[in-house]
């Protein structure tokens, strides 16, 4: 990307755009939200039940337990970083949450939180304070909180019950005002997060970091402690995630979690965040995990009942979005470099 | 980090050629500790049927960490390794019945297409490697599980042959494994095709400017490492005489990645390590098998591995420049 431009000559820039190179931003930008709003005008004719208040609040609960999960992620993703242990990590906040339920309901809530924090932040110290790329840091750290989970349940074969009179049992069952706590939890989250990112420094602070790592570290903004904070709060999503799920199903599966990293980067990606890191929206994560569980409910429906098309709709969705992304950036650096007459330093895609 | 150039002419600073040394000749130390160790402290390591063993074991990996090199060499990443393995594994049980040669061939040429698709996706579309293979790894594991659904049983006298037969005493699995790593290092040494994937991975722009197709380079690349891996796939179905696209290959891309960095190839691109790369692989084979044979819990292997991996790569790579 082109970083000679001033502050004033983007400014100057945006109020030149061409229709095209507009529409072409509304797209990259909105695309997810446009294409969920179709597909549920689309889905609700072609499937009687389907905007039945049963089915809507099924995929809302069933968004929920992803949704924090993609939050911490987006973050990570901000800063031009990924975090592939969160599947991992929420299989860990599950059987942990499920294990000291036994101790209460506080018990219950604060030890996956603390652990699975714990483990982010080593993971975000590994990626800040050496040269190792963070796929392999949290491809390594998927690898760690797996076994850590095998050594806590007997290699596995143990699974905790959450007690039947527990009050963790009502952090995902209870509702409030006709909206499931997680629900709720989803809504606050999200909101905290859009504050995050629009309205403190540190907001900008990360998508400076993923746009250009080099120049915030020249601007003397705070990288390391932004890197480690990321990684931490992507533990404690995946954490909060996985506890919610343990107090759902009242146990802690020691088989969840797995591919979760990757439906959560899909949905990330699909909310137009740039894995590229430097740009990206919170909304938008969201817009892309409730997509994704439309289109899970509508293979349902397609009676393709193997789970597994799942995946198979993931990546070749990832796919197309990351096609999309980058035909439409092209689209616009084109217009961009047709308006100043082939300037000589045109930014080149990508 | 840039990568530091090696050749005898340039003067290096004397921390800096220390570490060049651990990262180019680390492995073979760490390698020669473990046998040593093991020599020592494990029952029945220094025997024929163990050391088999070891490279039976060791030889999917190694496949797949030669196209894994080559991906990183062009400053890429092949996230899809595992997914691939599962796929070509998954593919072979539906061509059986057509004899064993062309089940095989069928589930390798799985691999050559995927990698074709994620080639072209980099090359001519622009997309980053790891989305591009991060795609394929979601996707390609779900049309394994679609395909193959549960065990699939391969009892074919061919396979098993391939799976536990050998030649000369020597398994067909590491027979294969040797031949590749051969090919491999004949097509990065003796080759204009290992200069320029070296070159790509170098400096992209000069190799343009050099006249190098990138793209065609790059789908090639691609493409090795999706045949490479799907070579594997099919060893370790033949060798189980089943395919379980579940679990088959999962976390091999972590692996592969770790024989590659702690082989000496930098993640930076640019250089491509074969030998050190069997080095890498055979270490965390090693690393592996001590612990399972000191009846270590899964568990504490796993979390001891991603321990291992993150200070192995760490080593490799330094710390990082402020």
């Amino acid at each position: 990307m082109s970083t000679t431009s001033t502050t004033e000559a983007a400014l100057a820039d945006a109020g030149r755009r061409s229709r095209v190179e507009k529409l072409a931003r509304l797209t990259q930008r909105n695309g997810a939200l446009v294409i969920l709003l179709c597909l549920i005008v689309v889905s609700a004719f072609a499937f009687p039940t389907f905007a039945s208040a049963g089915n809507l609040s099924q995929i809302a609960l069933q968004a929920a337990f992803l949704a924090p999960v993609a939050l911490g992620l987006t973050f990570v993703i901000f800063t031009g970083g990924i975090d592939l242990s969160v599947g991992s990590v929420f299989a860990l906040g599950g059987v942990l949450a499920a294990w000291a339920s036994q101790y209460g309901f506080l018990a219950a809530l604060l030890v996956p939180l603390i652990v699975c924090t714990l483990i982010g932040l080593v993971q975000g110290a590994i990626v800040a304070f050496t040269s190792i790329p963070s796929f392999i840091v949290t491809l390594a750290g998927l690898l760690f909180a797996r076994g850590l989970l095998l050594a806590l349940t007997e290699e596995g074969s143990e699974t905790y019950k959450v007690p039947g009179d527990s009050a963790f049992l009502e952090l995902s069952r209870g509702s409030f005002l006709g909206l499931g706590f997680p629900v709720w939890n989803v809504i606050v989250l999200f909101a905290i997060g859009v504050l995050v990112l629009h309205r403190t420094s540190y907001g900008s602070t990360l998508l400076a970091i993923g746009g250009q790592p080099d120049a915030a570290r020249l601007m003397g903004l705070p990288v390391l402690r932004s890197t480690l904070i990321v990684f931490a709060v992507s533990g404690t999503m995946a954490g909060l995630a996985g506890a919610l799920t343990a107090s759902y199903t009242a146990s802690g599966v020691t088989t969840l979690g797995v591919g979760l990293e990757l439906t959560a980067i899909a949905a990330v990606v699909l909310g137009g965040t740039l894995l590229t890191g430097g740009a990206g929206t919170v909304v938008g994560s969201l817009v892309g995990v409730v997509l994704l569980q439309v289109v899970a409910n509508l293979i349902n429906r397609m009676g393709l009942t193997n789970s597994n098309w799942q995946a198979v709709v993931n990546g070749a969705v990832l796919l197309v979005v990351a096609v999309a992304q980058v035909l439409l950036s092209r689209v616009q650096a084109q217009e961009r470099q047709r308006r100043r007459g082939g300037e000589a330093d045109a930014p080149k895609p990508i | 980090m840039k990568a530091s150039p090696t050749t005898a002419s340039v003067p290096v600073k004397r921390s800096m050629s220390v570490r060049a040394w651990i990262a180019n000749y680390g492995v073979y130390v760490a390698l020669a500790l473990m046998v040593v160790i093991n020599a020592i402290i494990t029952p029945h390591f220094l025997t024929v049927a163990n050391l088999r063993l070891q490279l039976i074991q060791t030889a999917p990996v190694l496949i797949v960490a030669l196209g894994m090199a080559m991906v990183i060499g062009t400053k890429g990443i092949d996230l899809s390794v595992g997914s691939v393995m599962a796929l070509s594994a998954a593919i072979m049980p539906l061509y059986i019945g057509y004899g064993t040669v062309p089940a095989i061939l069928v589930g390798i040429a799985a691999g050559g297409l995927s990698g074709l698709m994620i080639g072209a996706l980099v090359s001519y579309f622009g997309i980053q490697p790891i989305v591009a293979t991060l795609a394929v790894l979601i996707g390609g594991r779900g049309l394994a599980n679609v395909i193959g659904g549960e065990i699939k049983n391969l009892s074919d006298p061919g396979l098993a042959v391939l799976g536990s037969g050998s030649l000369l005493g020597i398994p067909y699995s590491v027979l294969s494994a040797v031949i590749l790593v051969l090919v491999a290092a004949f097509l990065m040494r003796r080759t204009t095709f290992g200069i320029m994937v070296e070159a790509i991975g170098g400096n992209k722009k000069a190799a343009e400017l050099a006249g190098i197709r990138i793209k065609s380079v790059l789908v090639s690349v691609y493409v090795l490492s999706g045949l490479l891996a799907a070579c594997a796939g099919v060893l370790v179905a033949a060798r189980s005489s089943a395919s379980d696209p579940r679990t088959l290959g999962l976390l091999m891309e972590l692996s592969a990645i770790a024989a590659v960095v702690i082989g000496g190839t930098s993640l930076a691109g640019g250089k491509v390590r074969i030998l050190g790369t069997v080095g890498g692989a055979l270490l965390m084979q090693l690393i592996v098998s001590t612990l399972v044979s000191h009846n270590i819990p899964d568990s504490v292997s796993q979390m001891v591995q991603a321990i291992v991996i993150v200070v192995a790569v760490a080593l490799q790579v330094g710390r990082r420049k402020t």
